[in-house]
């Protein structure tokens, strides 16, 4: 899932400044799971856009904000509300704004910031695992990444201020080498992580990534 | 003494560190680094540690070793890519300088804010294997070099680490790639220190182990508290928060531990936050 988090009203507002009548687009996919973008959120942002002087001319949740068809397909029921719009206000990750915005042909406008790549453990829980880097190495290191769970990328051994299982650089983080140690001991391959790594290959993240096919 | 030869004759070592100047004018950093001269085989130059940002320490190892005065240039992994490390590690060997330390360096966040966007594209295996790159005639990109550079090269530890194992396993690869020194960082636990040093007896290198005189009760505790990976024993933090003279107790501190460990290791650190009359101190102590 993309774990997003809504953006402070105020800078909320502060986008919208010079604009009067609002249109929100809300995400039925990982924003609903995250409870940032589906339709309660968005009822409750137009609701304060509307005290705080708005006009909400409209508003919409689409099954994945991110799947350009399902958004045109949804907003297609919304032609006279797209008409009177002068902003649109997107309850999504940056991938369901972008594509809203290349749609509609109007200010569009992110409520949410885009977080992370997210395991859920359970609802309020939410850890970052993936960077989506292009090129997988969790063969290498016991399933855990130390390119998204270690600030250093110390791809060699652990750093030396990891302390209690903790990481140095945030101390509420599980330090990656520790749990690499605990898999890699339980599974017996430990031996594994004494071959030297190579410095990482980013030939793989050079952005923008598209698939063609 | 050079550290080179230092290390050749097997000499017990001693080094000692100070910081570029936060600014342009370097003739404080060169002042101090002849103080401290005549007691140590080499001085080590930071590179912006703690990730505070100082000068390029390549600025004044030149000038130290345009002084006659050994340096040893820690490059850190923090703030450049293969790119800008290669091009730094020639432009060093170009001005004399012989030996590098390799770190990755700190993250550079404070109070949970990003300071400035770290880069960390190796860590510093990774940066030794690139030294060795350089070293054989090629670059990082196996491309061909006009001329090559040859270094001493170190790199650290942390003999205190809780994942000891995992700490020596990272050692190994350092020294097989040709770390032919380690300064280690900074030991208060003389129990903890032999033990590491039981486990690695089989790595050869040379083993400076890390001291820092603890000027201050408050210094102790943010030692213990707030420098990650370093254990402060409780025995220390009682002696320096009782005692009348701290900066006296805490210079007492480091001398009583370098002689318990002196026969566990081949040279000393020396880590006195920039003030050279501590290395002078203690260096007379210890002789």
């Amino acid at each position: 899932m993309i774990m997003t988090e809504q953006k402070k009203y105020d800078e909320i507002i502060k986008m919208l400044k010079g604009y009067k009548k609002v249109f929100l687009v809300g995400c039925g996919s990982c924003a609903t799971t995250a409870k940032t973008g589906g339709i309660d959120q968005v009822k409750e942002l137009a609701e304060k856009l509307k005290k705080d002087g708005k006009e909400i001319v409209g508003y919409t949740v689409v099954d994945s904000t991110c799947d350009e068809r399902l958004c045109r397909k949804n907003l297609s029921g919304f032609k006279n509300e797209l008409d009177q719009s002068e902003v649109f206000l997107v309850l999504s990750c940056g991938s369901g704004v972008q594509t809203i915005a290349g749609l509609v042909g109007k200010a569009t406008f992110p409520a949410l910031n885009s977080m992370f790549l997210a395991k859920i453990e359970r609802v309020g829980k939410y850890y970052e695992m993936c960077l989506t880097c292009g090129d997988c190495q969790l063969d290498k290191t016991g399933g855990i990444c130390l390119i998204t769970r270690c600030p250093k990328n110390t791809l060699n051994g652990p750093c030396g201020g990891s302390e209690n299982g903790k990481c140095e650089v945030n101390q509420e983080n599980d330090c990656a080498w520790a749990l690499i140690e605990e898999r890699l001991k339980q599974i017996n391959k430990v031996e594994q992580i004494s071959e030297f790594q190579p410095v990482k290959d980013w030939t793989s993240a050079i952005k923008p990534r598209k698939v063609l096919s | 003494m050079s550290l080179e030869k230092a290390l050749k004759e097997n000499k017990f070592c001693i080094t000692a560190e100070i910081f570029p100047p936060k600014g342009v004018d370097i003739s404080s950093s060169l002042n101090k680094a002849r103080t401290i001269k005549k007691y140590v085989d080499a001085i080590n130059v930071t590179d912006n540690q703690r990730a505070v940002m100082r000068m390029n320490p390549i600025s004044l190892c030149h000038k130290l070793v345009s002084n006659g005065i050994d340096a040893v240039l820690q490059i850190s992994c923090r703030d450049r890519n293969s790119m800008g490390l290669s091009s730094d590690l020639l432009a060093a060997y170009s001005f004399g300088i012989r030996n590098i330390l390799a770190v990755t360096g700190d993250y550079p966040v404070r109070n949970g804010k990003m300071l400035t966007k770290p880069v960390f594209e190796m860590d510093s295996v990774q940066l030794l294997d690139l030294v060795k790159k350089l070293e054989r005639g090629f670059d990082f990109n196996g491309a061909k070099l006009e001329s090559s550079p040859k270094f001493i090269k170190g790199a650290v530890v942390n003999p205190s680490s809780d994942m000891m194992d995992f700490q020596i396993m990272k050692l190994k690869k350092k020294v097989d790639l040709g770390a032919s020194f380690i300064q280690t960082q900074v030991v208060f636990d003389i129990d903890s220190f032999k033990k590491f040093r039981d486990k690695t007896a089989n790595i050869k290198s040379k083993f400076l182990l890390g001291v820092f005189p603890l000027k201050s009760f408050s210094v102790a505790k943010f030692m213990a508290e707030k420098v990650p990976g370093v254990k402060v024993p409780t025995k220390i933090l009682d002696r320096m928060e009782k005692s009348k003279d701290p900066f006296r107790e805490g210079v007492e501190i480091v001398v009583e531990i370098i002689n318990s460990l002196k026969s566990y290791c081949d040279g000393i650190h020396l880590m006195t936050m920039n003030d050279e009359n501590l290395v002078k101190d203690i260096v007379e102590k210890i002789k």
